[in-house]
């Protein structure tokens, strides 16, 4: 590699810059959000309780694997699971999209700059004097997040299918299904368009689709699929906060109306 | 008119310190006009690297109130007046003197990089065919005006002082406008992955931020070749495939 010709001004300390704009703003705002987060879905992971209501079920308990409800595919808490253990139907599958996101390209620029300072921000002098970045270990293991992406996907149709249920409601004397929307249904169904806007904007997904070729003239499928993910890739960390809110909200709608704090209602 | 104070970096590679000096601003001026006035009136040695004033050449890169800027491309109406306006040279190369840095680590950097390799001709008469919208990709590439403000603004380079194993933004993104081109055949994904040291880069996004061109450097350069690289290196399904299917 080629080496500079003299010296370089000395590393500025932590916080230190001439910039006089509000730079601390972003990522504190970043810190909060991701914290409140990770707070409320470690929270509502731990309830195991009150995740479904009617045709309704919290995106943090899906698919539910094992639970109580009768959305779970293969019955009640396995015999298996120890003892001494908690269980929640969220801890079987919530590592997944969690993966998914602390490895999203748009989230390791965001947290890194709002939880390690590495660094606070553009032209902001940063607390460590080393840096490995993602050339080593354990940053290096960033790069499984094509593999969290395939599940990502899988969890898309999941989800898709919770709406789609969501749209049918049991009536309670006769035990018929009838189609119907309530909130409940626009809620689960806004999250699928929001989770997907975010999973197919991903960087991962839009290589996957055609960013790896060179040549995508006379790959008409290839070339719409990657201007269409490029699209959503544009907007990507909309698409990343838009759904990050919404899961936590279409989980505390479903909790407030299986608790009967929130009634759920029907417009058709 | 109004009389604005200017905080001006003086001093060489052996150090220095701010002056100030105080100009009028005129409406439409931007902050390279003012660095001139104060040479004209007050500071005839200030050194101060420029050629076109139009953010085209790249030369008059400096960090104006701490932010990598040219200095022809921004506008004094922008910026508060009520305060001194502080003017430093870039902070990832040595400084030669007030202004002026010492840029060449990065043509040295450029002739390191493999160089386009195109497949063989098409045609008989030597030419080739390639659809316009296989190019469409790469044209925003060739935007870069070589104005090192996001090699300036990377913390790789400009805290980390790095430049012994990493390239910077604008070498990745000279690397994607070769090796995005559909005509290419050189393969240069292991040197990005030692020598050009692409695993830094930690998605900070701040040569995006200051690209004068509005070169979409992170999401359109950096990260796919990024992406290129978890393909050849460190992706086991992949590793996998090459072995059976021989591409």
């Amino acid at each position: 590699m080629s080496t500079l010709s003299g010296p370089l001004s000395a590393q500025r300390g932590f916080g230190q810059t001439a910039r006089r704009d509000g730079w601390w703003i972003v990522p504190l705002l970043t810190f909060l959000g991701l914290f409140a987060f990770i707070v409320y879905s470690t929270w509502a992971a731990f309830q195991g309780e009150h995740y479904s209501f009617g045709p309704y079920l919290s995106p943090m308990y899906s698919p539910e694997i094992f639970g109580s409800s009768e959305h779970a595919l293969f019955g009640p808490k396995p015999g298996w699971w120890p003892a001494i253990l908690p269980f929640s139907p969220a801890f079987l599958i919530l590592w997944a999209p969690g993966g998914f996101r602390f490895t999203c390209y748009y989230y390791r620029g965001a947290y890194y700059k709002s939880f390690w300072a590495d660094p606070p921000a553009c032209a902001v002098g940063e607390p460590r004097k080393s840096f490995c970045g993602e050339n080593a270990m354990p940053l290096i293991l960033q790069n499984i997040h094509r593999y969290f992406l395939y599940l990502a996907v899988g969890f898309i149709f999941f989800l898709s299918y919770d709406a789609w249920n969501a749209m049918w409601f049991t009536d309670t004397a006769t035990g018929q299904e009838s189609f119907g929307i309530g909130v409940g249904t626009i809620v689960l169904t806004l999250n699928v368009v929001f989770l997907g806007s975010y999973t197919f904007g991903c960087h991962s997904f839009r290589h996957l689709v055609g960013g790896a070729l060179n040549k995508l003239s006379g790959r008409p499928a290839r070339k719409k699929a990657y201007g269409c993910s490029s699209w959503l890739n544009q907007r990507h960390m909309k698409a990343a906060w838009m759904s990050l809110v919404w899961v936590a909200f279409s989980d505390i709608y479903v909790r407030m109306c299986s608790m009967g704090v929130w009634s759920d209602w029907r417009i058709l | 008119m109004a009389s604005v104070t200017f905080k001006i970096w003086r001093g060489d590679k052996d150090g220095g310190s701010f002056a100030d000096y105080q100009t009028d601003i005129t409406e439409g001026m931007v902050v390279l006009d003012a660095v001139h006035q104060i040479q004209a009136e007050s500071a005839s040695d200030l050194a101060c690297r420029w050629n076109c004033k139009a953010g085209k050449c790249g030369s008059c890169s400096a960090e104006v109130n701490g932010m990598p800027k040219l200095m022809c491309m921004t506008r004094m109406e922008d910026l508060p007046t009520d305060q001194p306006i502080t003017i430093e040279p870039i902070h990832a190369f040595p400084i030669m003197k007030d202004l002026v840095t010492d840029v060449s680590w990065n043509y040295e950097v450029k002739k390191r990089i493999k160089k386009f390799k195109p497949r063989s001709p098409d045609a008989a008469d030597g030419t080739w065919r390639i659809a316009q919208e296989d190019v469409d990709r790469v044209q925003e590439f060739r935007k870069c005006i070589e104005c090192f403000l996001c090699q300036d603004v990377c913390h790789v380079l400009r805290d980390h002082h790095k430049h012994e194993e990493f390239i910077g933004p604008r070498f990745f993104v000279y690397a994607a406008a070769l090796d995005m081109h559909p005509l290419d055949t050189e393969n240069r994904l292991e040197d990005l992955k030692d020598e050009g040291g692409i695993g830094f880069c930690n998605i900070t996004k701040c040569c995006t931020t200051v690209c004068p061109e509005h070169i979409t450097i992170t999401d359109n350069a950096i990260i796919p070749l990024k992406e290129r690289v978890v393909d050849e290196f460190y992706d086991p399904i992949k590793k996998l495939a090459k072995i059976f299917t021989g591409k």
